[in-house]
């Protein structure tokens, strides 16, 4: 399945199975550096299954997961988050009790995060970059409503604006326009 | 809520009335204490419960391992402590007041910091599981320690433990157990407020939204939950030192290990008040301390059926608790804003 080759993203014959069911077989897959990738497949093929093993959700049961070079495939999923490999959901994750610019806040990169850090607020300039992003997407009007209270779009937006404010090497979405009127697409 | 003349008004008048209770109320000192050692119960639990959204059933466990801690090392200073349990009531044991403070001092210390270790322990093997698992699961731990200390014959076993007789008069006794009470919620109240308002707030709110979410966008969840749980785990094990103290007493089940009564009341108070909020357990521990207190007083024999029906009036009718009601009902009051560009229900 697709092209070989040193690529920010390597899967060599992964495979994961669900008790009987093979979700994904031998799947040899490579995403190179600053390119859009599409991965297509009918429902069921196993797209999300794949997703869910890069950023370690689903640990594999053959194979190998590369991400720049460095095997991930034994790695939790937060640890590969920090390595700056990120996925958004199919269905919309959000922090629905939370309002807009902290849901961007909390999505900061957690990289360089020590002890200490925990203990301070977030700076002026991290609020503005926020707002800038929520304002990109068109939610600065809304960007002190709890985030719960918006539209199925709309919390769409926010979680695309919170992959970004993460800064995220490799940005993996999945299904993203799913369930999104058009004219949101297109616009 | 912002600082403003009337919230630093509402504080004063607050602090003034828990300085001067002693005064106003001396014949109430010993419930107004447990009432402070109540809203810190509530806080202590909303740090994983409401503001984590980790629902532990056994956060007991660190009040009754404080209690133990604090008296092994309260008469450990001075007398072998398998000595002291065995032959209880047989020797005259006599601690002079310098030795008194000290071994109190030391304990209270000792019993927070071994109770955040403890901490850590637990939160290792419990921080695997989820929802009602977590909630079994550290139920299942705070049992187990009731019952193991009620066979550990060196500190009691099931007779208990006695602690050190306070070398003063029992009104200076009452005034000094009511305010080391007072000072420890005080102080949790204002160690969470500020805790909240930081990046750590913000963290644990989100592991309580979506915690597979924000595992996905690189939080250290574990290393979350885990000071979560050890600042719970602190202030509890604290109270737990100054309680048993207070009572002069310990023992396994009803004192240190209270799973069904101090253990389920303070999730009970949390819910009542609103969990997740600063000010909802506080009021939730003050609202569920009197009605107590009132049913135990006027309505001997059927208290725990009056407080049956609280909680089912809480939990049926309105689980957002009275600050989350209260929230719903006047928003812009509770700093929420409002999108009244929506009509209702269009989406």
């Amino acid at each position: 399945m697709v092209t070989h080759g040193n690529g920010l993203i390597e899967c060599h014959g992964v495979t994961k199975t669900f008790g009987g069911v093979v979700a994904n077989n031998d799947i040899t897959l490579n995403v190179p550096q600053g390119r859009i990738t599409g991965l297509i497949g009918p429902n069921g093929s196993g797209k999300t299954t794949l997703f869910n093993s890069i950023v370690g959700y689903h640990p594999i049961d053959a194979g190998s997961i590369k991400f720049k070079g460095e095997e991930i495939s034994r790695l939790l999923v937060p640890q590969i988050a920090r390595l700056g490999l990120m996925r958004t959901f199919q269905q919309t994750r959000i922090y629905s009790k939370m309002n807009c610019v902290d849901n961007m806040l909390i999505s900061l990169p957690h990289r360089e995060e020590g002890y200490r850090s925990l203990l301070t607020k977030y700076p002026p300039e991290a609020v503005e970059r926020a707002e800038e992003l929520l304002e990109f997407v068109g939610l600065y009007q809304k960007r002190y409503l709890i985030s719960g209270e918006l539209s199925f779009g709309q919390q769409k937006l926010l979680e695309f604006a919170m992959a970004l404010i993460s800064e995220p090497e490799v940005l993996l979405l999945d299904e993203p326009t799913a369930g999104i009127n058009p004219t949101l697409i297109n616009g | 809520m912002s600082v403003t003349p009337k919230v630093l008004a509402g504080y004063g008048a607050i602090l003034l009335l828990g300085l001067l209770a002693p005064v106003l109320f001396p014949n109430f000192l010993f419930q107004l204490a447990v009432l402070w050692m109540m809203i810190l119960f509530a806080l202590t639990w909303d740090i994983m419960g409401g503001q984590m959204g980790y629902n532990s059933l056994g956060n007991i466990f660190f009040f009754g391992a404080g209690m133990y801690i604090s008296a092994i090392v309260q008469v450990g200073l001075y007398y072998n402590v398998g000595e002291y349990t065995s032959v209880y009531g047989g020797v005259q044991v006599d601690f002079t007041p310098h030795q008194y403070f000290t071994g109190l001092t030391l304990g209270i210390i000792a019993a927070a910091l071994g109770c955040t270790v403890f901490s850590v322990i637990f939160g290792r093997i419990v921080f695997g599981l989820r929802g009602p698992y977590f909630a079994i699961g550290t139920l299942g731990v705070a049992l187990a320690a009731g019952e193991l200390m009620g066979t550990w014959e060196w500190v009691g076993g099931g007779g208990g433990i006695a602690l050190p007789v306070y070398p003063y008069g029992p009104d200076q006794r009452a005034r000094l157990f009511y305010y080391m009470c007072f000072v420890l919620a005080v102080v949790t109240f204002v160690f969470l407020k500020w805790l909240y308002s930081k990046r750590f707030g913000h963290a644990i709110n989100a592991i309580r939204d979506d915690e597979e979410k924000a595992e996905a966008m690189g939080i250290h969840t574990l290393r979350y939950k885990t000071i979560a749980f050890a600042v719970a785990a602190f202030f509890l094990g604290m109270s737990g030192a100054i309680f048993g103290n207070m009572i002069g007493f310990i023992e396994p089940l009803e004192v240190a290990f209270p799973t069904i009564t101090f253990g389920i009341f303070m999730v009970v108070m949390t819910l009542l008040g609103g969990k997740g909020t600063l000010w909802g357990p506080v009021l939730g521990a003050v609202v569920f301390h009197v009605v107590k207190e009132a049913t135990w007083t006027y309505m001997l024999g059927w208290q725990w059926v009056a407080l049956g029906a609280l909680i089912i009036v809480n939990i049926v009718f309105f689980q957002q608790g009275i600050l989350g009601w209260a929230a719903e009902k006047w928003p812009e009051r509770f700093g929420i804003v409002v999108d009244k560009s929506r009509t209702a229900g269009g989406r």
